[in-house]
């Protein structure tokens, strides 16, 4: 407790002194809520979404994103490649941390090397980095292994810390789980963004003020912002109603039609980059979970196609998702590079006597039984979903056992092991999106290409999907820089998959916020909330 | 009595023991804490390297070892979920499940055993089966549906009171206290109310049911011939008899208030030990887990204890009797 | 089997008593009787009754989905009169089905806990000494940890123990083994405080000499005796049984949504309640309402009845 007092003491001088510039009328307080709490302060604790947007309010990156998702200016005025395997980075002049001290090359060459560090979650952003070093006070330089063009992109996630203050609070490293000592930035905060860190309870409230000196011109005008973890969906849509809260992040797909007739409350929706699929065992000679036996069912593209054109996602999307999801065909969604338009088109709905006499075709007159895995507590409705499924596959004569779980046991049981053997599963459900690179080509290296220990390739296909012709376009377009000829690669590859039935995509779920009306903000399409957008009116 | 005091010292340690075992052999293998640690990007490699220095894959009775002897120091290690240290924050999260559980048990007290004494003596008034009626609701609606509804009417459609969270804390050296601000004490309403709504129907309904057994009693017969006051035999010689089982119940129903506020924290966003409990599961936060049981564990050890210390102060009759006199009692 | 003629001893008994006439002659009594009977009937004749077979997959269609009820709405449709859910479940059908999948879980637990409580009770009454005060102390320890954190821990070790694909499959019998573990120790402590009264009465001691098991006697004269404060606290806590199934079902260590029991059918409604679909939770909640108030009435009814003291 004594840090955490003495912390707060050196914020309120900041704090009192930003608070006297605007009066006490112009307070504006915002609360706001989500289903779990940003678990640590630390930005690079962890790789995921919610804490990477929350931790920018405080630490921001070299390079940001806008409200298109482009990438813009933030503490770099300035970078690009001077050769294939060297980018630079001119650092932004003036800008100081919230303790006063001043930003500078150091603070880069540090931070990057904090999150390319022990006890960093953020590791796999600096693969391809051999060394990072400052060249003059305004520059610093990062020389590759080999060409990487999408380092810039990676690192529009990675926010900058204060070497002084990491070397005086004995936070050099993210926190180590194996020693037994808490690290001071879990639950302090030093950064040159718009936003303060006042007081952390972590799980309970976490208190952010207004940066009076930031170096940008502000959009928001906030003096306060609070934000509490709320778990239980019906307490955070009342809370709303209630005006208890200003805002919620992830509204429960069934409660957003009842929020839209609320005078008081305007929900915003739109698609998010994450697509939701199923997937198939393409690899074991055996089901592991199933009645046939001797053979594996799933390797037939009939069956395959049987099943994936026997899933309505249209009706899905009306009830189960009370029309808040956008069914799509491919495995990337509008909005990301490489998403070719004129392939996502989805094969005509079968009827049951047609599916069923494809699957006699293939060899299975009477259907089968089959083992499926899904999540109950990480995709939208993930686990009525799977349900919605068991029963559009009864109708064909596919008897799903559907065993849905929590995602903790559900990943450990259904991925890849570390040595790539396949996880135990014979049908499964996941999401994915390109989050850092905003490029097809992360969704074919991931999901799509053979598993192969060697070259990591393919470490989330789940089912070993595997399709020399397309290993070897996704292999090509990782370093082909003319974008026409790559553009083709990528439509090459992905008419592969489709036409395999590799995978069967349902949609991309909707990102679906919901505020009282007088707060004006900008809803993201990778769901991330920064508040530097966000006006109370 | 010493020797009493001693001896149920021993047991609550055995007991204490136990819920380790317990403790430590079930979060052994919940989930796999790997995927609660990491993002979806992270290595495989990399997952084994932080398996293999968590001690993940060391032999069971290892960990075991390790895990009882750091317990015993207070040390729980790091939170998988949140790296910050299991005891801080298990007690950060304490007064809020105590402070809620304390004042659910006080509106069940206050309310029920009054409740139980009034239809107790008129036990065929028509309010006394009203009373009845309609505490039965307490136990026939499950307690998170309960909750909902009363943030749907007094938070939604009145406006009254708040519809999650502790309001403005005022905080007193570590402890975190809402009995000092108006929207501390506002906060408190609903939760306490969805809490003891159970408790209040059992200790009313066990109040009542005393009540109309002592009331036949001799003892009371003969504190009527003797022309004392109706005031006087019910409350100075009736209730006084119904304290005995009051005290057991009350006793026993605050672990089960602690445990029930699992529920109610959840539904409140109250940033008790219980949401966080929960919240570990959800995570295979094994620390945290593990802390919140033997934390349960020593609470319940302490107020059995401090039951039976009681019992010696009711009731005069029980001091000559040890250690079994509880059993008996009740 | 002693424990059968037993009961139908008790109940010819009864019968003729006036404990029938305190029955007729109280109407809450009567009324939650029938209630209790009617929906205990028809939950379990639910296969043949029920218009729709909910738990089947291949019945269910995402076109039938999210239909209210016909008598408040137009868009009703009278295959299902009170209305779908987003799965296209008909709700009247999943009620019936899930109020026998609740009576299940509630009966199956009191009966563990009954056998179990009984037979620690005369074992603990009987033998006395050393192993009374141990199974007196565990019954201590039990009591303080309630039903919830019981099967939150049972379910634990379970999924740690057996695969985690099986893990549905066996729900039922974790939340039974666990409500029934930790309802036990009332039952102990009945039977035992009246083992200890029986134990040093003369015909025991007669039975001893005449080379009769004295612990057969004592089951013969025990369990009559105490079949009534029995068959009461088993009411009581069939309705505590089916209150804390729905609130572990809220807690995610419930039955499994594609088989869902009332609890689980309140806590899968109590997520749309706000969004308008009031009735995917409001008639399981009412059907459950209704079921354990009427039973704890006909518990409450018993109690007093039986009770020599108030008569």
């Amino acid at each position: 407790m004594n840090f955490n007092f003495r912390h707060s003491l050196a914020l309120t001088a900041v704090v009192c002194a930003g608070l006297s510039v605007a009066t006490a009328a112009d307070a504006k307080t915002f609360k706001w809520a989500n289903s779990g709490d940003v678990s640590s302060m630390d930005p690079y604790a962890r790789q995921e979404t919610f804490l990477l947007t929350f931790n920018s309010n405080i630490y921001e990156p070299l390079i940001r994103r806008d409200r298109n998702l482009k990438l813009e200016q933030a503490l770099a005025t300035k970078w690009g490649q001077t050769n294939p395997t060297t980018w630079f980075f001119d650092i932004r002049p003036g800008v100081k941390f919230h303790d006063g001290t001043p930003f500078t090359a150091d603070d880069v060459v540090f931070s990057l090397n904090r999150a390319n560090g022990p006890g960093s979650n953020m590791g796999s952003n600096f693969v391809s980095v051999k060394e990072i070093k400052k060249v003059g006070d305004q520059r610093v330089e990062v020389t590759t292994k080999y060409p990487d063009p999408l380092l810039a992109d990676k690192w529009a996630a990675i926010g900058m810390m204060s070497k002084a203050w990491a070397e005086k609070n004995n936070a050099l490293n993210s926190a180590d789980m194996t020693k037994n000592e808490e690290n001071f930035a879990t639950r302090n905060a030093m950064g040159t963004g718009p936003f303060m860190l006042k007081e952390r309870r972590a799980g309970e409230k976490t208190i952010l003020v207004n940066n009076p000196n930031w170096w940008d011109k502000p959009t928001h005008n906030l003096t306060e912002v609070i934000f509490t973890p709320v778990a239980n969906p019906a307490t955070r849509v009342a809370a709303l109603k209630a005006g208890d809260i200003d805002m919620t992040y992830e509204v429960p797909p069934a409660d957003t039609e009842s929020l839209k007739k609320d005078a008081n409350v305007k929900v915003l929706e739109g698609p998010e980059t994450r697509v939701v699929f199923l997937g198939f065992d393409q690899e074991r000679p055996e089901l592991l979970e199933s009645n046939v036996k001797g053979k594996n069912p799933f390797k037939d593209k009939k069956v395959r196609e049987a099943i994936h054109r026997s899933i309505d996602v249209n009706a899905i999307k009306r009830t189960v998702m009370r029309g808040q999801s956008f069914p799509t065909t491919l495995m990337v969604a509008p909005g990301i590079n490489g998403y070719t338009k004129d392939l996502d088109k989805r094969p005509a709905l079968l009827k049951p006597e047609e599916a069923k006499k494809m699957l006699a075709d293939a060899g299975y007159p009477n259907g089968f039984e089959v083992g499926m895995d899904c999540p109950n507590d990480r995709y939208v409705n993930d686990e009525k979903i799977c349900q919605a499924v068991v029963a559009m596959l009864a109708k064909i004569g596919v008897k799903v056992n559907l065993r849905a779980q929590t995602r903790n046991l559900y990943f450990a049981k259904i991925l890849r092991k570390s040595d790539l053997k396949p996880g135990e599963t014979s049908f499964y459900m996941l999401g994915w999106s390109p989050a850092q690179t905003y490029d097809v080509h992360n969704v074919f290296e991931a999901l799509i290409q053979t598993p192969n220990p060697a070259t990591k390739k393919g470490q989330f296909n789940a089912g070993g999907y595997s399709n020399p012709a397309l290993d070897k376009l996704a292999d090509a377009m990782e370093q082909e820089t003319d974008k026409a000829k790559r553009d083709a690669m990528i439509k090459d590859a992905t008419k592969l998959y489709v036409d395999d039935f590799a995978y069967i995509p349902l949609h991309q779920q909707a990102v679906v916020w919901a505020a009282r009306k007088n707060i004006d903000l900008v809803q993201l399409a990778d769901n991330s909330f920064p508040l530097r957008f966000v006006q109370v009116k | 009595m010493l020797a009493f005091i001693l001896r149920r010292l021993l047991q609550s340690i055995a007991v204490l023991l136990t819920v380790g075992v317990v403790a430590f052999s079930l979060f052994r293998y919940v989930g796999d804490p790997i995927n609660a640690m990491v993002g979806q990007d992270t290595s495989m490699e990399e997952r084994e390297t932080l398996r293999e220095k968590l001690g993940l894959n060391d032999p069971a009775p290892l960990q075991f070892l390790n895990f009882i002897v750091n317990a015993a120091q207070g040390k729980f290690g790091l939170s998988y979920r949140t790296s910050e240290p299991v005891g801080r924050l298990i007690l950060e999260r304490v007064p809020a499940t105590l402070e809620l559980s304390f004042c659910a048990a006080v509106f069940a007290l206050f309310v029920g055993v009054p409740m139980g004494v009034y239809t107790g003596l008129y036990p065929r008034h028509w309010s006394s089966r009203l009373f009845q009626a309609v505490s039965l609701i307490g136990i026939s609606l499950p307690t998170f549906l309960i909750g909902i509804l009363l943030i749907l009417v007094f938070a939604v459609w009145l406006r009254l009171l708040p519809s999650f969270g502790r309001g403005e804390t005022v905080q007193i050296g570590w402890w975190t206290t809402n009995f000092l601000t108006w929207s501390g004490l506002k906060a408190l309403i609903l939760p306490s109310i969805t809490l003891g709504l159970f408790q209040l129907t059992l200790l009313m309904r066990l109040v009542r049911s005393e009540m109309l057994e002592v009331m036949r009693t001799e003892y009371i017969k003969f504190a009527r011939a003797r022309g004392l006051t109706n005031r006087a035999i019910n409350f100075g010689h009736a209730l006084k008899n119904t304290l005995v089982p009051v005290i057991t119940v009350t006793g026993l129903q605050l672990g089960a208030l602690i445990a029930f506020a699992i529920v109610t924290e959840t539904v409140f966003a109250w940033p008790g030990v219980g949401q966080l409990f929960i919240q570990s599961v959800q995570f295979s936060d094994i620390p945290v887990m593990a802390a919140y049981l033997l934390l349960i564990g020593l609470l319940f050890v302490l107020i059995n204890l401090t039951v039976d210390l009681l019992y010696f102060v009711v009731d005069p009759r029980l001091r000559s009797q040890g250690g079994s006199a509880r059993v008996a009692g009740h | 089997m002693t424990a059968l003629s037993a009961l139908s001893g008790w109940l010819h008994r009864a019968a003729d008593s006036d404990v029938w006439w305190s029955f007729k002659s109280s109407p809450m009594t009567v009324s939650a009787a029938t209630v209790t009977f009617l929906i205990v009937a028809i939950a379990f004749l639910s296969p043949v009754l029920a218009p729709h077979t909910p738990f089947d997959p291949a019945t269910l269609s995402l076109t039938d989905g999210l239909k209210p009820p016909v008598l408040v709405s137009a868009d009703g449709d009278w295959a299902f009169p009170l209305g779908t859910d987003d799965q296209g479940r008909d709700i009247l059908s999943s009620i019936m089905y899930g109020t026998r999948l609740s009576l299940l879980v509630g009966f199956a637990s009191v009966v563990v806990a009954m056998t179990l409580g009984i037979a620690l009770g005369l074992l603990s009454g009987y033998l006395g000494g050393a192993v009374d005060a141990l199974i007196m102390r565990i019954a201590d320890v039990q009591l303080t940890f309630p039903a919830i954190l019981v099967a939150l821990l049972i379910d634990g070790v379970v999924r740690g123990i057996i695969s985690v694909q099986r893990h549905d499959e066996i729900a039922i019998f974790v939340i039974v083994g666990a409500i029934g573990l930790s309802f036990w120790v009332q039952y102990a402590r009945t039977v035992r405080g009246s083992v200890m009264v029986e134990k040093n009465k003369e015909y025991v001691q007669a039975a001893r000499v005449i080379g009769l098991s004295p612990l057969l006697i004592m089951v013969r004269h025990v369990l009559p005796n105490v079949t009534g404060p029995v068959l009461v606290i088993a009411t009581i806590n069939l309705g505590l049984a089916i209150i804390t199934e729905a609130t572990l079902s809220f807690l995610g260590v419930g039955l499994p949504s594609t088989e869902p029991s009332l609890g689980t059918l309140i806590r899968l409604g109590n997520e749309v309640l706000q969004s308008g679909d009031w009735w995917i939770t409001v008639f399981p909640g009412i059907t459950l309402a209704a079921l354990v108030l009427a039973v704890n009435l006909l518990g409450d009814w018993l109690r007093d009845a039986l009770n020599p003291k108030l008569r």
